[in-house]
């Protein structure tokens, strides 16, 4: 049962890398921050995986927890700040 | 009873991460702001939280599952939540949404 969580978190590792390049080739700033934000909510679930590797579950889940809460505030703050700034094309 | 813990677990980690990888791809290939907006939000909140539940069948009935289900239902509520507000933000920055263009316009 090891060996199937160190695969899984191989193929998350692959899959977490995947929107890099929407996160440095974005048109916009609101492409950038949507690709930090799905890698911010996948690398949640590594850290349960790796926690469940390490045998010390209670400790990770309290540290995925805080990651998911941080994540989330900064997303809704950062799109406030940006939605009281207003567009310069129109 | 382990065996069957253990084949459930495979079964939602498997299905969980098929769907991230949906999700992830989605960031990359789709042409738009809102459409690519979509595509993270669903796909990686059913990812996560199939993958959550896989875990809570292995860890069987204890405080870490309870914990776990806290996880799961934070990230249930709060994912969505986040890609709305990008969203609402994008639109009152005055992103353009996409559309498809006519057959016989050459643009």
């Amino acid at each position: 049962m090891e060996l199937f969580f160190i695969y899984a978190a191989i193929v998350l590792t692959i899959i977490i890398i995947i929107p890099f390049y929407r996160v440095v080739k974005g048109p916009t700033v609101f492409d950038r921050l949507l690709g930090a934000a799905a890698i911010g909510t996948k690398t949640l679930v590594l850290i349960l995986l790796l926690g469940f590797l390490f045998k010390r579950l209670e400790m990770f889940i309290d540290i995925a927890l805080a990651y998911a809460v941080l994540n989330f505030i900064s997303t809704l703050i950062i799109s406030k700040y940006f939605s009281t700034e207003k567009a310069k094309n129109d | 009873m382990t065996e069957i813990s253990y084949t459930l677990t495979i079964i939602f980690v498997v299905l969980g991460t098929f769907f991230m990888f949906i999700g992830s791809v989605g960031v990359v290939r789709l042409p738009d702001f809102f459409t690519r907006s979509h595509a993270t939000s669903k796909s990686d909140t059913l990812g996560i939280m199939l993958i959550v539940a896989g875990l809570m069948f292995f860890e069987g009935f204890s405080l870490n599952s309870l914990k776990l289900l806290i996880v799961f239902i934070f990230v249930a509520l709060a994912n969505p939540v986040g890609a709305h507000a990008l969203a609402r933000a994008a639109f009152k920055f005055g992103v353009k949404p996409w559309f498809k263009k006519e057959s016989g316009e050459k643009k």
